[in-house]
């Protein structure tokens, strides 16, 4: 399952930073991929849709969300926690 | 007081997806108002409108644009790109600074809040995407127009019912005039067709079930249409300095409330405002050849309109010619006063009167020239826009052949 969700958050990145898949890479950040304010809250509710969970994401202050963004990586880690917690 | 000319213009609506289509329209007297494609048409009683037929988003916008756009402002967007061509300005520098966007609309993204209302109500989903504020708001079309062209200066919305894109103009025009700016793009849109939207006209009761049918006996409501249009207003010199086309001047305006009633309308207020507006454009009555009527096929209004042209006009009123394009476009609720507008420039440039298409039996209580079923070939110098709204708020543009 592990390997369809970070496939499936790489697909919905890759699609709002309008990029092949491939050329997202696990260490980018958000801002390299060019992705602004209004991208991520909308790759944030394309995450949520794609695997019915709440994430846990405040656009006021994002640094301090348990949601970590920091890069493709912490998203995907966080993303598994979410869909593994749903599961439990 | 500066001059204000009209140097672009642009369109879609029921009639075409641009201005050569809907001035053909207006001369062949053809009428684009037709059974509704929209989602559970079959729990309305009002089926038809003037809907704008043929339109695929993706081959004017990308996705991300059309994730953003509602179809107001998509509808807006490509009005004000025809417009904004013709005119051939380039907002840069001080231009730039001081060119501005005023539009009207009514309902805003009213698709946009049907959608989601049936996505939250109907279907119990508990979340919805998140650019469902600035997709639905009021001023997403102005604030969009603002960004393609880089327009920095005085922007805005007017939202007063069936008079928004006149009250828009005639914000724009003061502005010009006043000297605050040499350019502002202004105009209007709407687009309501949605389940919602039409529900909600049906409660009132003034629709009609199978056209709209202005001035005539045996009228029997309104029509809803949608779509939008856009025109680049231009201090005159301005114009003249750069040798763009002039389509038109802009020479007065007026704009007065009845405060009476919330939807009966005033035929004080009416005349009122087409009074007020011969005055701001220093006129004599008999000066005037044309009117565009507000004309919305409803029983109360066209008599009252009717009514107010002949108080402000005397005898002349039987001498003007005064037509209403909604029974071809069908009612645009706030971008209305955009889209009749091409018809006055079209009266004023070629000589060509858009007609009252539907028109079956005279009715004495609308015994003026309401140019019945055929477009007339007349030159006229001046013509009016009017505007009446729900709420007895009524605004008059005046325009003259340059």
């Amino acid at each position: 399952m592990s390997e369809n969700v970070k496939d499936k958050v790489i697909e919905i990145i890759a699609e709002q930073a309008v990029l092949e898949p491939s050329d997202v890479k696990m260490e980018s950040t958000l801002e390299d991929l060019g992705i602004d304010s209004l991208g991520l809250v909308e790759s944030i509710f394309a995450i949520e849709e794609a695997f019915d969970i709440q994430v846990p994401f405040n656009a006021n202050e994002p640094t301090e969300s348990e949601f970590d963004i920091s890069s493709v990586a912490a998203i995907v880690t966080a993303v598994e926690s979410l869909v593994a917690e749903k599961h439990a | 007081m500066k001059r204000v000319v009209i140097t672009g213009q642009g369109t879609i609506n029921a009639l075409g997806h641009s201005v050569p289509e809907t001035l053909a329209a207006f001369r062949e007297g053809r009428c684009g108002i037709g059974e509704l494609d929209i989602q559970d048409l079959d729990r309305l009683s009002i089926r038809i409108g003037g809907q704008v037929r043929g339109y695929d988003p993706e081959a004017h916008f990308n996705r991300q644009q059309i994730a953003l756009y509602d179809r107001f402002t998509q509808f807006t967007l490509l009005a004000a790109r025809q417009a904004v061509g013709q005119a051939g300005l380039t907002f840069s520098d001080e231009l730039s600074e001081e060119a501005g966007v005023v539009l009207g609309t009514s309902g805003g993204g009213m698709n946009t809040l049907d959608e989601n209302y049936r996505s939250v109500y109907e279907e119990g989903k508990n979340r919805v995407h998140p650019f469902v504020v600035p997709k639905l708001m009021n001023n997403a079309a102005a604030s969009h127009v603002s960004m393609a062209y880089n327009l920095k200066g005085p922007s805005f919305t007017v939202a007063t019912a069936c008079a928004s894109s006149n009250h828009a103009m005639g914000q724009a025009f003061q502005m010009i005039r006043s000297g605050m700016s040499r350019v502002m793009v202004t105009g209007g849109s709407e687009s309501m067709l949605c389940f919602g939207g039409i529900k909600a006209w049906e409660g009132l009761r003034v629709m009609s079930k199978d056209a709209c049918r202005p001035f005539s006996a045996n009228r029997n409501g309104m029509v809803q249409g949608e779509g939008a249009a856009v025109f680049v207003f231009e201090e005159y010199e301005h114009a003249t300095a750069r040798g763009a086309e002039i389509l038109a001047e802009v020479i007065g305006f007026a704009m007065t409330s009845d405060a009476s009633d919330i939807v009966m309308p005033s035929r004080q207020g009416a005349a009122r405002a087409i009074a007020g507006a011969l005055r701001d454009a220093r006129l004599a009555p008999a000066d005037v050849g044309y009117i565009n009527a507000h004309g919305t096929g409803t029983a109360a209004n066209d008599k009252t309109e009717c009514a107010a042209v002949a108080d402000v006009f005397g005898a002349h009123a039987d001498r003007l010619m005064m037509s209403s394009t909604k029974s071809m476009h069908g009612h645009l609720i706030g971008g209305t006063g955009a889209v009749e507008l091409l018809a006055c420039i079209m009266a004023l440039r070629e000589g060509v009167i858009a007609p009252t298409v539907g028109y079956e039996e005279p009715d004495p209580e609308c015994a003026l020239d309401v140019v019945p079923n055929e477009a007339r070939e007349v030159q006229v110098d001046v013509v009016l826009s009017n505007a009446f709204a729900f709420g007895g708020l009524n605004a008059v543009l005046a325009l003259r052949r340059v």
